[in-house]
């Protein structure tokens, strides 16, 4: 009897928070009809502004691959002091509320700090500028790659490494051949991950940068100065996109490797 | 190539190698036995340059490859869990080593030509012409092996170092790759060190050996010296069993000079030693009537007291056999060196290896 009440318990409540998850989601969806969605598209403005939101958070994405893949590599394979410090570090801008993280990369880059002086006189605008979009994303958008990344480094065996330097591969190619191949469905994982949170990022963008609009931004306004009815369809259009983006990178990245057995 | 190890201290913190001195001859099948947690693999990982030594000199012939890298030491390692690169294919995996052309160390590339062989010849040895073009998961754990073995040999190490090969491997598989070893050792040349905590293992396929403990060598010589000579008591006790003979089989008998014993069975085919364990022997002031089929009568050269049980040596013909006894039996026996016993055991008593 009570671990049947219990049983029906976990059900429903797990039902529950489903429904919460999807319903929102869906009435969103279906909620502008055929005709707003497609002159919605046809705003120059609007598909400036996810174009935008693309390939800023593209960037974002594909900066966090090549300056973090070394990083989340180190932290999966060795040990050393202070490392919790450095994973805490690597954290940080999860836990850190969003407009702080904009006000924080103001104060290094705006005009009453050299840093910011400095780019300004070398014309390198990074406030109200695509780079500085890509600089908050990279931001947010890093501690989801290095995650993904380690933990699909550490997935792979010591041995495998080794194995390959005693026929003798260098550490570098080693890494090439053998590490990073196997590794790189969790990196793959890490990418779409931190290019979504980069995309999704609103209140440390609009510090930076409120000019040009990314998608957010744009919603924001159209929510604030004409209502809800209008920012609707800007937003549909911005998740089946994304859902697009996401889609294929895993059909293109996926296959190359994937098919090929699975990962002893 | 001969492998040279002097003084070779690791120190990981909680486990430590200490002074270890070992000498491989050229072509040498060196095995290293010892307890699990006895530090062979680490002694292992060390050659190969993946764990950092704190002292000594490790050499290959002239060449001092302590502080090399592990690509640039030309020491081949295979492991027990076969380690195969699970994105590749068996020909990616067994031509793997020969993408990397290092000058600077001691593996010597064969051309591009010539790899090509190389592969075909090793794959045809091994059996693994049929699986080229499968993945490692696919395969048996005795295929995989097999694909390590050739993997490892390919790019012809001066040095291959084996890692317990045999013992992940269900016993079916495990004779059979006993003798691919066997070939293979004898066919490339390299001075095997494989690592094992199985005695009949080392005694199948190695000449020299050495016993491990508590992160140091207890003993090192020929497989025989130390199954038969043992000079701690480390070394005894892992060794276990004393009675080691090399003998001629022919059908179910098995010949050392003049002494014949009866085994009951055909050896497996490579066998040349038969063991039986002192507590298997059984003495008597007379001859036994009985179905035991192996009966001697020996003269006593040794009667050593352990305390609780009494060990006794007892020579046949040109033979010593070391028995253990009871203190009961001891004084119902009443051995005293250089009167005659009768010693038994069955068939069933004697290892073949």
């Amino acid at each position: 009897m009570r671990k049947d009440s219990f049983l029906w318990l976990t059900l429903m409540s797990s039902f529950i928070v489903l429904l919460f998850v999807t319903v929102p989601l869906l009435r969103m969806l279906t909620a502008p009809s055929l005709a707003s969605l497609w002159e919605t598209i046809r705003d120059p403005e609007v598909y400036r502004s996810i174009w935008l939101s693309l390939y800023t958070g593209v960037s974002a994405a594909v900066i966090c691959f090549v300056f973090g893949t070394p990083l989340a590599y180190i932290l999966a394979r060795s040990e050393f002091r202070g490392k919790k410090l450095v994973e805490a570090i690597v954290d940080l801008p999860i836990v850190i509320p969003h407009p702080v993280v904009g006000i924080a990369l103001l104060g290094l880059v705006g005009k009453n700090f050299w840093l910011g002086r400095l780019m300004h006189e070398i014309g390198l605008r990074i406030v109200g500028s695509p780079s500085g979009i890509i600089m908050v994303m990279t931001f947010v958008g890093l501690p989801f790659y290095l995650q993904a990344a380690k933990e699909g480094f550490a997935s792979v065996s010591p041995r495998l490494e080794y194995v390959s330097r005693s026929l003798g591969a260098s550490m570098f190619s080693t890494f090439i051949h053998i590490t990073f191949p196997l590794a790189w469905r969790s990196i793959l994982s890490g990418i779409i991950m931190c290019c979504a949170r980069a995309i999704s990022e609103f209140g440390a963008v609009i510090i930076i940068a409120y000019h040009p609009m990314i998608a957010p931004v744009l919603m924001f306004e159209r929510f604030q100065s004409f209502g809800l009815r209008y920012s609707q369809p800007v937003a549909v259009w911005l998740i089946v996109v994304c859902l697009l983006l996401f889609l294929s990178l895993r059909l293109v990245g996926g296959g190359r490797r994937a098919g090929r057995g699975s990962r002893a | 190539m001969s492998l040279r190890i002097e003084n070779l201290t690791v120190d990981l913190g909680q486990f430590k190698l200490e002074n270890i001195n070992l000498t491989l001859e050229t072509g040498d099948f060196f095995a290293l036995l010892g307890p699990t947690g006895a530090g062979k693999s680490v002694l292992l990982e060390a050659l190969v340059g993946l764990v950092p030594q704190s002292a000594g000199e490790i050499y290959i012939d002239e060449r001092r490859i302590s502080g090399l890298s592990p690509e640039a030491r030309g020491i081949g390692i295979v492991y027990q869990d076969y380690a195969l690169f699970p994105h590749l294919s068996v020909l990616d995996n067994i031509r793997y080593g020969l993408k990397f052309n290092t000058k600077k160390s001691g593996v010597a590339h064969p051309p591009k030509a010539a790899a090509a062989t190389v592969v075909n010849e090793l794959s045809s040895l091994l059996g693994l012409n049929h699986l080229l073009h499968r993945y490692p998961a696919t395969l048996s754990g005795g295929e995989q092996q097999r694909v390590a073995l050739a993997r490892a040999l390919v790019v012809k190490p001066d040095i291959l170092l084996l890692d317990e090969p045999l013992s992940a491997l269900d016993p079916n598989f495990r004779q059979e790759l006993r003798g691919h070893l066997k070939n293979l050792h004898a066919i490339s040349g390299a001075t095997f060190l494989m690592v094992t905590h199985d005695f009949s293992e080392a005694l199948s396929l190695a000449r020299h050996a050495a016993i491990m403990a508590g992160g140091g060598i207890e003993q090192s010589g020929t497989i025989e010296d130390i199954f038969r000579r043992p000079t701690t008591a480390v070394v005894a006790d892992f060794v276990g069993m004393k009675n080691l003979f090399k003998v001629e089989f022919s059908d179910d008998a098995a010949y050392c000079g003049e002494v014949e014993f009866r085994i009951g069975r055909r050896p497996e085919p490579g066998s040349g030693y038969i063991a039986i364990r002192p507590e298997d022997l059984i003495l008597s002031k007379n001859q036994l009537v009985s179905s035991l089929q192996n009966s001697f009568k020996g003269k006593i050269s040794a009667v050593r007291s352990h305390g609780f049980f009494y060990e006794i040596d007892l020579t046949v013909k040109t033979l010593t056999f070391t028995a253990v006894i009871t203190n009961h039996a001891f004084f119902d026996l009443n051995p005293v060196v250089d009167k005659y016993l009768y010693l038994s055991f069955k068939a069933t008593a004697v290892h073949l290896f």
